[in-house]
C-alpha cells in the first residue's frame, strides 16, 4: 500500500491502480494532482509573507449505466481511498443517468513525463527566495522606490489512470518572480521573470526593468480619453491573449454560441497567428491534460483566420473528433482550456516600432481585464504601471492609467508592426503562461482615465 | 488532538517563536449541476489538513500539511521556523501582534435543514423542474441550474491561550438561461449571476429562492434581449438592483478598505487603496444617504462566523457613517497601526494558506425610498440596470466599470424599453457622492459572493454584502462602441 503522500512515480501509480481496483462495477478514472509551492512575498522592501504548502488530491470518477459520480480526497491511506471511492459510488448511484456523458479517453500514448521539471526548482529553499527578494529590493531602494513583490517556487505532478488502460504521468516545475515598484508623483513600474528553471530567473534583472520603468513613470499627467494608436509591451500583449483563451479559445464556447471564434472565417489581420502547444519547452510545458490525454498543438488563429479550438473528451465527443489534451478536472462548468499559449513574432525591434508612431501611448500592462462581451471579445481593463505618450517616434511624458473598452478582433485586425523577439510571461493567478511579441495596434479605444489621489 | 495542537505550539516557543498559532480544517463540499435537462455534474469533494504560524524575531513563517500525525506536525512547526528566519533576512520593523484577549469558545452556523441531510433526488428534482421551465421557452439555447453544499469544521489555537472551535454550514443555488444568434450571446440568472446566491445556513435557503417560480421569467428576458436596442450612451440617471449594489460596494468599498491593501501588501497582485491612512476620519466617501457597516454576525451572510482566523471574535464595525469614511477591515498585526484592536476580519481559505485581511459581511444600509417600484416611480427618466455580467476597476479602487445582464429604460416613473448589454462606469467617490435614494428594508437582501480573489497564492474567500436598490444621478452609461 502506498503511503499518505507519495512523492515518487511509482508509488503515485500504486495509489491510481489501488484506488481503481476499489471500483466494483462500470469504467472508472483516478486523477492525482500534487502541488509543492513556497512563496516568498514583499512590499514596503521587506518580506511580509513567506508560506510553503504541500498538497496531493485523489480524485476519482466512476461511470456506469449512464451515471458518472465524482469524489476527492487529500487523505491517500487505504482508510481515505476506500471512502472516497464509496462516496463517489454513493453520488453515481443517486445521479440521474445523462446519456451524452463522455466516455474515458483511451490511450494515446506515452508523454514526455518530466518535460518542464527542473530538480533545482524543486529543491529550492527559503534563503534562496529571500535572496532574490533582496536583490529586487536593492535594485528598487537605490532608485528611492517602495518596492513590493513576490519571488515563487513550485512543483506540481499530475498522474492519471483510468479502466480503459490510459495511463500517464508528469511532473513540472515553475519560478516565477515579480515586482511592483512606486514612488513619489505616481511612479509605478513593473517586472516580471518565469522559467521552469528557476536558476534562469535574474533577480537583479528583474529590479532594474522595474525601478526604470518607475522612475520614467513619476510626474503622470492627463490625456484626454480617446482612439490611439499604441505600442502594448509583451506583458500587455500575454493579458489579452489570456483573456481570448477564457473568451473564445475553448471548444465548449464555441458549442454554446458565445465564442468570437468562427472556424474558417477571417477574425483578425493576416499577420496574426497564435497556438497552443503545451509540448513547447520555450513555454511552461506540461505534456498531459487532466484526463490523461497527451496534449497537441493547436492552431488556434492562423494568418488571420480562425482555425480550430481546444477539446477535452466531453467537447470531442459533442463535435465528432479527437481531445486535443486540455481538460481540466472533470467534470467542470469551463469546458476544455488553452494553458500554452504562443503569438508568432514579426520581424520588428521595439525601437523602429516606436519610431514609426507620429502621436500614441506606450501601455506596459494591463490590470483587472474582464469580458464585456464574449461573442465581439469586447475586453475591458487598465493600464497600469508604465503608461507614456508617444510623440514623434519618441516617449514624450508619463500618463495617468487609461480604461479601454475594445474588440479584440478589431484591434488585432489593424496591427501594423509586430516585434521580432518574445517574451514569455505568466499570468497573475489563472495559470496560463503565453509568449508572446510586442505589438503596434493603428487603433485602440481608450473610453476613460482614472482620478488624482484622492478620487474627486 | 489537544496533544497535537500542543505538540505543535510548544515546538514552535521551543523554536524561538514569540508567537504561535495553529489551524486545523475539514472541509466538504457537495456540488450538483444540471445542464439542458441532463446532469452535468454531480461531485463530493473532501480536504483537511493544518498549518502553523510562528513569529520570529518579529518576521513571519507558516508552512501546512495534509498529514495530522504528531512527526509532520514537527517537522511543518520546523518548517515555519525556518521560513520566519528567513523572511528576517529582507526585513523592517518588527510585526507587533494588537492586545486581543486569547479566547475559548465554539461557533455553529445556525441552520435549519443540513444541508447534506438532503437527499440528492431532492436536490436534482428542485434542478430539473426549474430547467424544464427554461427549455419550454422557445429561443433558449444553454440552460444550467446547480445547487452547492458546503460545510467547514476548524479548530484554532494559539500559544497566548486561545481555543476555538467552528462549523460552518453553507448553502447557495441559481439557474442562467442563454439565448444565442449571429451577433449576440444574452444571459440572464436568478437570484444572481456567477452560480446564484449563497449564505451561511441551512438548506431552507435554497427552497426559500423558490427557482422554478423565476425559471420562466429569466429564459424569457434572455431571448428579448437578442432583438433589445442596445443600451444609449450618455449620463444618466441610473437606478441599481440589489445585486448590482451589492457587488459595487464589493469593489469600490469592500476591497479599498482592507487595511493590508492600503499599507502596501498587495501592491505587487491586485493594487492598493485611494482610502489612505490619511483619510481616515477626513474623507467624504459618498452622500449622506450612505452608511456601510464591516458585519460579522449579520445572520445568514456568507462573511458571518464566530471568530476569525486569528481568534478574534466576530464584530459590527461602521466603514461609512453619514457619506464619512470611518474605519477600515483590520487583523492583529495591522489595527496597531491606526491604534486600534482587531475588529475581526483575518480569513484563510483554507489549511493551507494564511489568513489575510477579508471582507466579512460589507453592507450598504437600507435608506428610506421605499419600494423599487416606488424609487422607479420617483425617478422621470433615467435607467434601470439588473444582475452583474462583467466587472473590472483600476488599482487604486477609483475608476470602475460595470456591466449588467439587462437594462430598461425609465420614462416618467416607468420601466418602458429593455435594452441590452448595459454598462456604467465613474470614479468611486464620485459615484458614492451621486447616491441620492436607497430603498428601504423591504427590498435589503444579504447577498453572497463566494468567489473573491485576494493574495498569492489566490485565496478564494467567501463574503456577504447586503443592499437595497440605489439611485445615482449623472452616471456615465454606455461605455464603448457597439
Amino acid at each position: 500500500m502506498v503511503g499518505a503522500s507519495p512523492r515518487d512515480g511509482e508509488a503515485v501509480g500504486e495509489l491510481l491502480s489501488a484506488a481503481l481496483d476499489l471500483v466494483e462495477q462500470g469504467e472508472a478514472e483516478a486523477l492525482y494532482t500534487a502541488r509543492d509551492l513556497a512563496l516568498t512575498r514583499f512590499a514596503n522592501s521587506r518580506i511580509h509573507q513567506n508560506v510553503a504548502e504541500h498538497d496531493a488530491t485523489l480524485r476519482l470518477r466512476i461511470v456506469h449505466d449512464g451515471r458518472t459520480g465524482v469524489a476527492s480526497t487529500n487523505r491517500l491511506d487505504r482508510e481515505g481511498l476506500r471512502e472516497v471511492a464509496e462516496r463517489a459510488e454513493a453520488v453515481r448511484r443517486l445521479a440521474a443517468a445523462n446519456p451524452e456523458q463522455a466516455v474515458l479517453p483511451e490511450p494515446d500514448g506515452q508523454p514526455d513525463a518530466t518535460l518542464g521539471y527542473v530538480p533545482a526548482t524543486a529543491a529550492s529553499d527559503p534563503e534562496l527566495r529571500a535572496a532574490g527578494a533582496q536583490a529586487v529590493v536593492a535594485a528598487g531602494q537605490t532608485a528611492g522606490l517602495e518596492v513590493s513583490g513576490a519571488f515563487s517556487t513550485e512543483a506540481t505532478s499530475i498522474a492519471v489512470a483510468n479502466s480503459r488502460g490510459l495511463s500517464g504521468a508528469h511532473r513540472t516545475t515553475q519560478g516565477k518572480l515579480v515586482t511592483v515598484m512606486m514612488g513619489e508623483h505616481g511612479a509605478s513600474g513593473y517586472a516580471q521573470a518565469t522559467n521552469s528553471d528557476v536558476s534562469a530567473i535574474d533577480a537583479a534583472a528583474v529590479g532594474e526593468e522595474a525601478a526604470d520603468k518607475a522612475l520614467r513613470s513619476a510626474g503622470a499627467g492627463d490625456l484626454a480619453p480617446g482612439e490611439y494608436v499604441v505600442l502594448l509591451e509583451e506583458y500587455a500583449v500575454a493579458t489579452i491573449l489570456e483573456y481570448l483563451s477564457f473568451d473564445g479559445f475553448s471548444a465548449l464556447a464555441l458549442q454554446e454560441g458565445r465564442s468570437f471564434m468562427e472556424l474558417g472565417e477571417r477574425v483578425m489581420g493576416e499577420n496574426v497567428t497564435i497556438w497552443d502547444d503545451g509540448q513547447d519547452p520555450r513555454g511552461l510545458p506540461a505534456a498531459i491534460d487532466f484526463e490523461g490525454v497527451v496534449k497537441q498543438r493547436v492552431n488556434l488563429v492562423n494568418e488571420g483566420i480562425a482555425s480550430a479550438v481546444v477539446h477535452d473528451s466531453a467537447t470531442a465527443q459533442r463535435a465528432g473528433v479527437a481531445s486535443t489534451g486540455h481538460a481540466l478536472p472533470r467534470p467542470n462548468n469551463w469546458g476544455p482550456l488553452a494553458w500554452n499559449l504562443f503569438m508568432a513574432p514579426g520581424s520588428n525591434s521595439k525601437e523602429s516600432m516606436l519610431a514609426g508612431i507620429e502621436r500614441g501611448i506606450w501601455v506596459t500592462r494591463f490590470h483587472y481585464v474582464n469580458v464585456v462581451h464574449p461573442k465581439k471579445a469586447i475586453l475591458t481593463g487598465m493600464t497600469k504601471d508604465g503608461t507614456f505618450l508617444i510623440e514623434h517616434g519618441h516617449i514624450s511624458r508619463p500618463l495617468r492609467n487609461f480604461r479601454f473598452t475594445q474588440s479584440i478582433p478589431e484591434a488585432f485586425s489593424c496591427i501594423d508592426a509586430i516585434s521580432s523577439e518574445t517574451r514569455l510571461v505568466a499570468a497573475e493567478y489563472s495559470g496560463i503562461n503565453a509568449r508572446v511579441p510586442a505589438l503596434r495596434i493603428g487603433a485602440f479605444n481608450f473610453t476613460g482615465v482614472t482620478a488624482r489621489e484622492d478620487g474627486v | 488532538m489537544n496533544d497535537l495542537i500542543d505538540r505543535a505550539l510548544d515546538a514552535a516557543q521551543r523554536g524561538g517563536a514569540s508567537y504561535a498559532d495553529i489551524r486545523l480544517v475539514e472541509r466538504e463540499t457537495e456540488s450538483l449541476t444540471v445542464k439542458n435537462g441532463l446532469l452535468e455534474s454531480a461531485a463530493s469533494d473532501r480536504s483537511e489538513g493544518f498549518g502553523v504560524r510562528t513569529l520570529v524575531d518579529g518576521a513571519w513563517g507558516f508552512a501546512a500539511s495534509a498529514r495530522l500525525e504528531p512527526a509532520e506536525i514537527e517537522r511543518v512547526t520546523r518548517q515555519a521556523l525556518a521560513i520566519a528566519r528567513a523572511s528576517g533576512l529582507v526585513r523592517g520593523e518588527p510585526i507587533v501582534l494588537d492586545d486581543t484577549p486569547p479566547q475559548v469558545g465554539r461557533y455553529v452556523t445556525p441552520h435549519g435543514e443540513d444541508p447534506f441531510g438532503v437527499s440528492l433526488d431532492e436536490k436534482l428534482r428542485i434542478l430539473f423542474e426549474a430547467d424544464a421551465v427554461m427549455g419550454s421557452v422557445n429561443g433558449v439555447a444553454v440552460r444550467q441550474g446547480s445547487i452547492e453544499s458546503g460545510r467547514e469544521r476548524k479548530t484554532f489555537a494559539s500559544s497566548q491561550g486561545a481555543r476555538i472551535q467552528q462549523e460552518i454550514v453553507e448553502a447557495g443555488a441559481g439557474i442562467e438561461a442563454t439565448a444565442v444568434n449571429d451577433s449576440e450571446s444574452q444571459s440572464r440568472s436568478y437570484p444572481n449571476s456567477a452560480g446564484g446566491q449563497m449564505v451561511t445556513g441551512g438548506f431552507e435557503a435554497v427552497r426559500e429562492m423558490r427557482l422554478t417560480e423565476h425559471a420562466q421569467r429569466i429564459a424569457e428576458e434572455a431571448v428579448a434581449l437578442l432583438d433589445a436596442p442596445q443600451c444609449p450612451s450618455g449620463e444618466m440617471t441610473l437606478i441599481i438592483d440589489a445585486s448590482q449594489v451589492g457587488l459595487q460596494v464589493h469593489e469600490s468599498c469592500g476591497h479599498p478598505i482592507e487595511l493590508d491593501r492600503v499599507l502596501g501588501y498587495e501592491a505587487s497582485f491586485a493594487g492598493t487603496s485611494f482610502l489612505t491612512l490619511d483619510k481616515l476620519g477626513e474623507l467624504r466617501y459618498g452622500s449622506k444617504q450612505v452608511n456601510i457597516d464591516a458585519d460579522a454576525t449579520a445572520p445568514g451572510g456568507l462573511g458571518t462566523f464566530g471568530y476569525d482566523d486569528e481568534g478574534v471574535p466576530a464584530q459590527a464595525v461602521p466603514i461609512v457613517s453619514a457619506g464619512q469614511f470611518v474605519g477600515y477591515l483590520t487583523d492583529r498585526q495591522t489595527a496597531p497601526i491606526i491604534g486600534r484592536n482587531s475588529m475581526g476580519s483575518a480569513r484563510a481559505w483554507s489549511w493551507q494558506q494564511i489568513p489575510l485581511i477579508r471582507m466579512t459581511n460589507v453592507n450598504l444600509r437600507p435608506g428610506e425610498a421605499g419600494t423599487l417600484d416606488d424609487l422607479i416611480a420617483d425617478t422621470k427618466d433615467g435607467l434601470f440596470v439588473s444582475t452583474n455580467k462583467s466587472w473590472s476597476i483600476d488599482d487604486r479602487r477609483l475608476n470602475f466599470q460595470f456591466g449588467t445582464q439587462i437594462g430598461w429604460l425609465i420614462r416618467n416613473g416607468r420601466l418602458t424599453q429593455m435594452v441590452r448589454n448595459p454598462t456604467y462606469t465613474g470614479i468611486t467617490p464620485r459615484f458614492w457622492g451621486s447616491c441620492d435614494a436607497i430603498c428601504g428594508l423591504s427590498e435589503y437582501v444579504l447577498w453572497g459572493v463566494p468567489n473573491c480573489g485576494k493574495g498569492e497564492p489566490i485565496q478564494t474567500g467567501h463574503v456577504g454584502h447586503g443592499a437595497a436598490p440605489a439611485r445615482f444621478r449623472g452616471v456615465q452609461v454606455g461605455v464603448g462602441r457597439w
